[in-house]
């Protein structure tokens, strides 16, 4: 196939306030191609995207579409519609279907007339299935959306864009909720659609899908354009340069012999309002020494086990036996006391009161100790110097710590909990999605005081939906499916991704 | 296309400018109905101001409006801290003043060392009570507190009509729907004589300045912060989020009854139905212009009473209409809000890139 240009992104730029989130950026697709556009978070992808399909009007710089005939006219910026009409689909990470209705009526919501009295739905089945039967895309077209699997949701949601005649297609963290076999199958299936003719461009920041599977590989940082190459010149570790600016290196754990039991789950069950809030007889032992993996796809219960553990659910059947001994009145404040340490999952929401300042956050889980306080009042010199030692320590860098804490950055946040965490030397660990977000330097940090935590005694319960990270630091793994735990057969990624995915697909 | 974003360092010099600049304008606004109903602003302006800091007089008056506004403006200012929405301050007052006068008018015959600390205790803890019921509802069913005591306003004040025709009544009180009064030992030593200021004033300054402290150097005041601020993290933390809010309650509940307790142990001496012209209203207004702060509190209290005050004596002193004074009131409020949202908040215009066609 004659490569031709189909889509240009000209000198793109885009302010917000003192922020320069895309900095002069060019970017071309060619016709049949998959372009991967790798970034860390915050490095401006999604706010290009979001250019590209008019949601943002951009500072300065110009898009350039190609139409019917072989010319590229610009396209109308900051105007959604216009980026339909000439053909950009979007997949967005959080799909946009309406659930209560088929897949039939969330493909053709739209893109019939508001004038037309009778739809033509046989037109638009014939349409839908000769895209199906071209691209090896399937799905139940009429049952209602809330009862499609994710991956099939996301087959909908490519339909719809294809319906649209979308000739450049923009998926955003395309696999972030696909098990690695679905992620394989959707892979093969653009690849079908683009030998004939379409052009993809996908988001993400896992490099084993961009090698795989890119034709050409656009990595951003900073909000610019920091390197475009061929993916079958680059390697993982020109990629991790580029896109931090630096190489880092992966943190691996080498593995130690683990000691005895510390924790146990004994058929923990929770009847939750939902099968995602829900669990099933859950047993599950964590021995000293060791780092335990629990993998599977977000929403299978993995946030019920975290609160549990956190204290803020209580079991509904079962215990928890602590070094022998069952755990009475499960609350925050006493799984605090018996020494669990818990990393939360959504370090905004739950980790810390962003209100509050820096100094304040790193002790507002102690705050019975004798040390802080005096006769109920707070002794600030003392709550200073813990904030001041503990931010060099774990390298807490801000406004300063007398801020409000929702000043920092994300990145930050997380060591700020990790240094209230781990400070107090937990013997129990619960890590959930420690790095998810964080950049790669922040997130090897993390990963590295998991790891130091594990050496010197502690049992670290690391639930993550990355397998990669799972793979690399758990020495065991559990698989996490429907509220229920399994042991995972093998470490092989293809054992678990089967087993994440169960015996529905 | 206008967009609104929190500034990200509020700078000293706008603390201070815009409230200022705000009055200004306000001030500017109110001329219009003034104009319009034939009266000259500035001397409009002048009687005002003379009916506020004109004599020593006329300063006793303002603080003695400022008294109850300073408890109830408390009351909120620590209930909406912990984002407790505690509407119900009016009733809690009424509750407070029940109290006072049920012990305070000769049920127990005490020395003022005793009597006057007795009703101030106890008419605290009716207004506590006041505001610990609604919360329970909250903690256990989830009803929200707006509504539970707002309405809560009204069951208590016509509970309160209903004692001051029955059981409350003055015997003496030849019929009228009023109460006993007060034993003179029970009432709050006036500050100044042949005035109506007296020492609730003192009080209400004194636990402005406790509740500062408490809030920002207690542990009790952490909790409340970090439950206020984000409740899903205090809770993970380990902070019992209920406890918290009952202590917070009986608190508000408790000025707010105090608030009562000085309007008829310190001003009026007998308990009416028309006791509180809706101070327990103003006190949200109070904490909301004080930006929840307790200190900020007694300012927004006295600039509150300034304006009532001296719109008042304003409209007597040039026979316009008392409506009129309301409506500047009204003005000056809004003005001060908006300065204080502009403190705040910056407005960009949005969309200053080209549009190409």
């Amino acid at each position: 196939m004659e490569a031709s240009t189909v889509l240009r992104l000209k000198g793109l730029t885009k302010r917000f306030g003192p922020i320069l989130a895309n900095d002069d950026i060019t970017i071309e697709l060619q016709k049949g191609e998959v372009l991967a556009l790798l970034g860390e978070n915050g490095a401006g992808k999604t706010t290009l995207m979001n250019m590209l399909f008019g949601h943002y009007l951009p500072d300065s710089g110009n898009i350039e579409i190609k139409r019917t005939d072989d010319n590229l006219v610009p396209l109308e910026l900051g105007d959604p519609s216009a980026a339909l009409a000439a053909g950009i689909g979007m997949v967005h990470q959080h799909f946009t279907l309406a659930e209560n209705i088929t897949a039939f009526e969330n493909i053709t919501l739209g893109a019939e007339s508001l004038f037309s009295l009778r739809r033509n739905q046989k037109k638009a089945q014939t349409k839908i299935k000769s895209i199906m039967s071209h691209s090896g895309l399937d799905a139940p077209l009429d049952i209602p959306v809330g009862k499609l699997s994710v991956g099939e949701r996301q087959r909908v949601e490519i339909l719809k864009a294809l319906y649209r005649d979308a000739h450049i297609l923009v998926l955003d963290e395309p696999t972030a909720v696909l098990t690695p076999q679905e992620a394989d199958s959707l892979f093969s299936n653009l690849r079908r659609m683009t030998n004939q003719g379409l052009s993809v461009i996908f988001i993400t920041h896992k490099m084993r899908e961009v090698l795989s599977f890119s034709d050409r590989l656009v990595v951003l940082r900073d909000g610019k354009n920091v390197g475009s190459m061929k993916t079958s010149d680059a390697s993982e570790k020109k990629i991790a340069r580029l896109m931090v600016g630096s190489e880092t290196q992966k943190v691996s754990s080498k593995r130690i012999k683990p000691g005895g039991p510390i924790l146990s789950l004994n058929e923990i069950s929770v009847a939750g309002q939902s099968k995602r809030d829900s669990l099933h007889d859950v047993n599950l032992i964590l021995n000293s020494n060791e780092i335990l993996g629990i993998a599977g796809i977000s929403g299978n219960g993995q946030n019920v086990l975290a609160d549990l553990i956190s204290g803020l659910v209580a079991p509904d059947r079962g215990s928890i036996v602590l070094k022998g001994v069952a755990i009475e009145n499960i609350s925050p404040f006493n799984m605090i006391k018996s020494g669990f340490g818990r990393i939360p999952e959504d370090r905004h929401r739950q980790g810390i009161v962003g209100g509050l300042s820096v100094s304040e956050n790193m002790i507002i889980e102690r705050l019975d100790d004798p040390q802080i306080q005096n006769f109920g009042f707070l002794r600030s010199s003392v709550i200073n110097k813990n904030a001041k030692t503990l931010s060099e320590k774990y390298d807490v860098r801000g406004p300063g710590i007398d801020q409000a804490s929702r000043l920092l950055s994300g990145g930050n946040i997380q060591k700020l909990i990790l240094a209230r965490v781990f400070e107090k030397q937990p013997e129990i660990i619960l890590a959930n999605q420690p790095t998810r977000g964080l950049d790669m330097g922040a997130a090897s940090e993390v990963q590295k005081h998991l790891i130091e935590a594990r050496d010197r005694g502690g049992g670290v319960i690391l639930i993550s939906e990355d397998l990669d990270e799972i793979l690399g630091l758990a020495d065991r793994i559990v698989v996490m499916r429907d509220g229920k735990l399994h042991d995972a057969i093998s470490n092989s990624r293809e054992d678990i991704g089967l087993m994440m995915a169960g015996d529905s697909t | 296309m206008i967009r609104i974003e929190p500034r990200e360092k509020i700078s000293n010099s706008s603390t201070v400018l815009i409230p200022i600049i705000a009055a200004v304008v306000s001030l500017l606004f109110a001329a219009i109905p003034l104009l319009a109903a034939g009266a000259n602003p500035f001397v409009a302006y002048v009687e005002m101001a003379k009916g506020v800091f004109g004599s020593v007089f006329a300063i006793s008056e303002m603080l003695t409006r400022a008294t109850p506004l300073i408890y109830t403006g408390l009351a909120a200012a620590i209930a909406f801290r912990a984002k407790l929405w505690n509407i119900g301050a009016e009733g809690q007052l009424y509750l407070g003043a029940i109290a006072a006068v049920t012990v305070g008018s000769g049920f127990f015959d005490l020395p003022a060392v005793l009597l006057l600390p007795l009703i101030i205790v106890l008419g605290g803890c009716a207004g506590a009570v006041g505001m610990a019921a609604p919360t329970y509802l909250k903690v256990r069913f989830g009803a929200d507190e707006v509504v539970t005591t707002l309405l809560l306003n009204f069951i208590i004040i016509i509970f309160l009509q209903m004692l001051l025709e029955g059981p409350l009544q003055d015997p003496m009180g030849l019929g009228w729907p009023q109460s006993a009064p007060i034993l003179d030992q029970g009432m709050f030593p006036p500050l100044i004589d042949r005035m109506r200021i007296h020492s609730g004033l003192i009080l209400a300054v004194l636990l402005a300045v406790i509740a500062h402290f408490m809030i920002k150097y207690s542990v009790w005041g952490f909790k409340l912060r970090a439950v206020g601020e984000n409740s899903a993290a205090a809770k993970h933390a380990g902070i019992n989020i209920n406890r918290s809010l009952f202590g917070v309650a009986l608190l508000s509940g408790g000025l707010a009854g105090l608030a009562g307790v000085s309007e008829v142990a310190g001003l009026k001496g007998y308990l009416t139905a028309d006791l509180s012209p809706g101070f327990g209203y103003a006190g949200i207004v109070v904490a909301m212009l004080a930006g929840l702060s307790p200190l900020g509190v007694l300012i927004a209290s006295v600039f509150i009473a300034s304006v009532f005050v001296g719109a008042d004596s304003m409209s007597r002193a040039m026979g316009i209409s008392s409506f009129l004074a309301d409506l500047v009131v009204s003005v000056s409020l809004l003005c001060v809000l908006v300065g204080g949202f502009i403190s705040k908040f910056k407005i960009v215009r949005a969309g200053t890139g080209k549009r190409v066609k």
